[in-house]
């Protein structure tokens, strides 16, 4: 055996232990990516910045309340999150199918589920540091003060928050299994409508009721309305619903879209294969 | 019984594709693969060789979960592919020529290491097997380059060394040396067949359309086209098939012209030409085996004829591949191409 050129592996994990570093794995290109290419401070940052600066520009032109310039600034960083969702997870099945990695991720050990979740994890670091980066030279250009009640319930919000995007990310991901390059025109027409009905750079309570009712199920809307109540002085005045109904909600939509993702994941990934599609690359 | 027995076996299997036509309502069926039997047994390095088009990948992607059978069923290490693929995906591994497989920001170590990740090897001990993979591949000082760094051969390197690096029960190997220069080709092909080699319980299965390699390297050969499988067996056999008898070519030189009568008439000659050349001759011999080329050397030598060279003219699976289809490897691909359904 000792003159074997390749030996067998020692030691292979399965189960809960695979599934895990399958999600360190996965996540680690795109952890590693953000030090290796720091273009991103640009594209990410100083661009999202310019953005916020028109909103809260306006705002400041119309006599809006100063908080509302808070409000545009946590918008702008939260998108960061909703990019990465779309462009990130969703489409890039798209791309790894392009590639030829969607069918290694198929055809090894591990589950499409932690693939997934490695893709969501590294993605929410990557985005993490883009928000992180919007928020702090958006708040130093227009001097933007927070008055947080409860640092607790913040993270749990946020918590929440990702993980009920994510999981609905994970779930939309199931459905670009099936799709080609018309993947980039879905989630090019995604983008646009979730900036208004999520409330990106004003609060969502300004919508008619059952609307705003209807954009909760965008889980950036309920996570952004809660933040701005719990970050800002006046937050709970122009809040949609309590902080504690959209945790609620927020851990409803979560349980959901997790669950939902491996249910589709599963089920597309059946049809994928029967009509061809996971490879199939054509136009 | 026999499914346990053989690394991989196919019954009956067919794959239909539905082809979108000019009109969104109109489509029609290709057949990909049709009635496809095929087993192949542990420790053997099997070669499916046929044209683009011929149906090979389609089987490859059956066999390692990507794509369900229309009829018929699959089986890898005893497990059905279409109803157990969880199962399967942990005994083999997949390599694609000219496949562009991980992320160009990272490392060569670095990829490498994540899909050892996905098939549950610890870090230790998956750097511990990069390392020597690389080394033995040739790819070992550039371990830290970024895989967008590497030229096509040394990705495909990379490639392959990710393919051995999970040490698969069965091993799918598409087109591996698609690209490759002659040099890093060979390479290849000797790391592939020492990797089956040394292990029995290991098999190997690879698609090709160079007829070489699958001469070269395979233990036995299913030459498939339009999604059938034509023969079947080792490289030897199905040369032999094609030719019952054994052809030499000798040049001798003889201080006379050589006299054919006696040839002809020596034991187990069927056919004999002589022509006679500057400084020789020059005879091409059917004999009915290979045996009776002594009494043709015996009967030279009475002529007082000195051999200067002999020569055995072997057919090659290419023509093989002629003699089944009737066309040659290139033109069936030339035919493909002008095919405008194809």
């Amino acid at each position: 055996m000792s003159q074997m050129m390749i030996q067998p592996v020692k030691d292979r994990l399965t189960g809960w232990r695979l599934f895990l570093m399958s999600i360190r794995g996965r996540s680690y290109p795109r952890i590693i990516g953000m030090q290796r290419d720091v273009t991103w401070l640009i594209f990410d940052v100083l661009l999202p910045v310019g953005t916020v600066a028109a909103y809260v520009l306006i705002y400041q032109a119309v006599g809006a309340p100063s908080d509302y310039v808070g409000f545009v600034v946590v918008g702008g960083a939260m998108m960061a999150y909703w990019l990465n969702v779309l462009w990130g997870m969703s489409s890039q099945l798209y791309w790894e199918k392009e590639t030829g990695n969607l069918a290694l991720y198929i055809i090894a050990p591990a589950s499409m589920m932690s693939i997934l979740l490695g893709m969501a994890i590294g993605g929410i670091f990557s985005s993490s540091l883009r928000a992180l980066g919007v928020i702090i030279i958006s708040s130093w250009i227009f001097q933007v003060s927070y008055a947080v009640t409860s640092f607790w319930l913040l993270f749990i919000v946020f918590l929440l928050t990702m993980a009920a995007l994510y999981g609905l990310g994970m779930m939309t991901s199931s459905i670009f299994l099936l799709l080609n390059r018309e993947a980039w025109h879905i989630a090019n027409l995604a983008q646009e409508p979730v900036y208004l009905a999520s409330g990106f750079y004003f609060p969502v309570k300004s919508f008619p009721f059952w609307i705003a009712a209807g954009a909760s199920l965008i889980p950036l809307t309920l996570g952004l309305d809660a933040m701005r109540q719990l970050v800002f002085a006046t937050g709970p005045s122009v809040g949609f619903l309590s902080v504690q109904v959209e945790i609620l909600l927020l851990l409803i939509l979560s349980i959901g879209f997790i669950a939902g993702a491996k249910r589709m994941l599963d089920y597309m990934e059946r049809l994928a294969r029967r009509e061809g599609r996971l490879t199939d690359t054509r136009k | 019984m026999s499914i346990l027995q053989n690394s991989i076996e196919t019954r009956n299997l067919g794959r239909v594709y539905k082809v979108r036509g000019a009109k969104k309502t109109e489509s029609k069926k290709l057949i990909a693969l049709d009635d496809i039997n095929l087993s192949v047994k542990p420790g053997e390095l099997f070669g499916l060789l046929g044209p683009n088009g011929a149906g090979k990948t389609t089987l490859i992607k059956i066999l390692t979960t990507l794509l369900s059978p229309s009829s018929g069923s699959a089986f890898v290490s005893g497990l059905d592919v279409d109803k157990e693929p969880e199962k399967v995906r942990q005994v083999i591994n997949m390599v694609s020529g000219g496949e562009s497989s991980g992320y160009g920001l990272l490392t060569v170590r670095e990829n490498l290491w994540m899909f050892a990740q996905f098939y549950g090897i610890p870090s230790d001990e998956a750097n511990t097997r990069i390392k020597k993979l690389l080394e033995i591949v040739g790819l070992a000082d550039r371990m830290n380059t970024r895989s967008s760094d590497l030229s096509t051969g040394l990705r495909q390197k990379m490639n392959i060394v990710r393919g051995f690096l999970t040490d698969p029960r069965v091993l799918f190997l598409d087109e591996p040396t698609l690209g490759l220069d002659v040099g890093a080709s060979r390479d290849v092909r000797r790391f592939v067949r020492q990797w089956v080699d040394e292990d029995p319980s290991r098999t190997l299965l690879l698609t090709t359309h160079y007829m070489v390699e699958a001469d070269e390297m395979c233990d036995r050969v299913a030459i498939i086209n339009q999604g059938k499988v034509l023969a079947c067996d080792t490289p030897a056999v199905l040369k032999q098939q094609l030719q019952k008898t054994a052809l030499f070519e000798i040049k001798v030189d003889s201080p006379a012209p050589l006299d054919k009568d006696p040839i002809i008439k020596t034991e187990g000659v069927q056919t004999c030409s002589i022509v006679e050349e500057d400084g020789g001759s020059h005879l091409e011999l059917n004999l009915a085996e290979e045996a009776h080329l002594a009494n043709v050397i015996a009967c030279l030598a009475a002529q007082n004829a000195r051999i200067l060279s002999l020569q055995k003219h072997e057919p090659t699976l290419e023509d093989v591949f002629v003699k089944l289809v009737g066309l040659s490897m290139e033109e069936v691909e030339n035919v493909a191409d002008d095919d405008p359904t194809g």
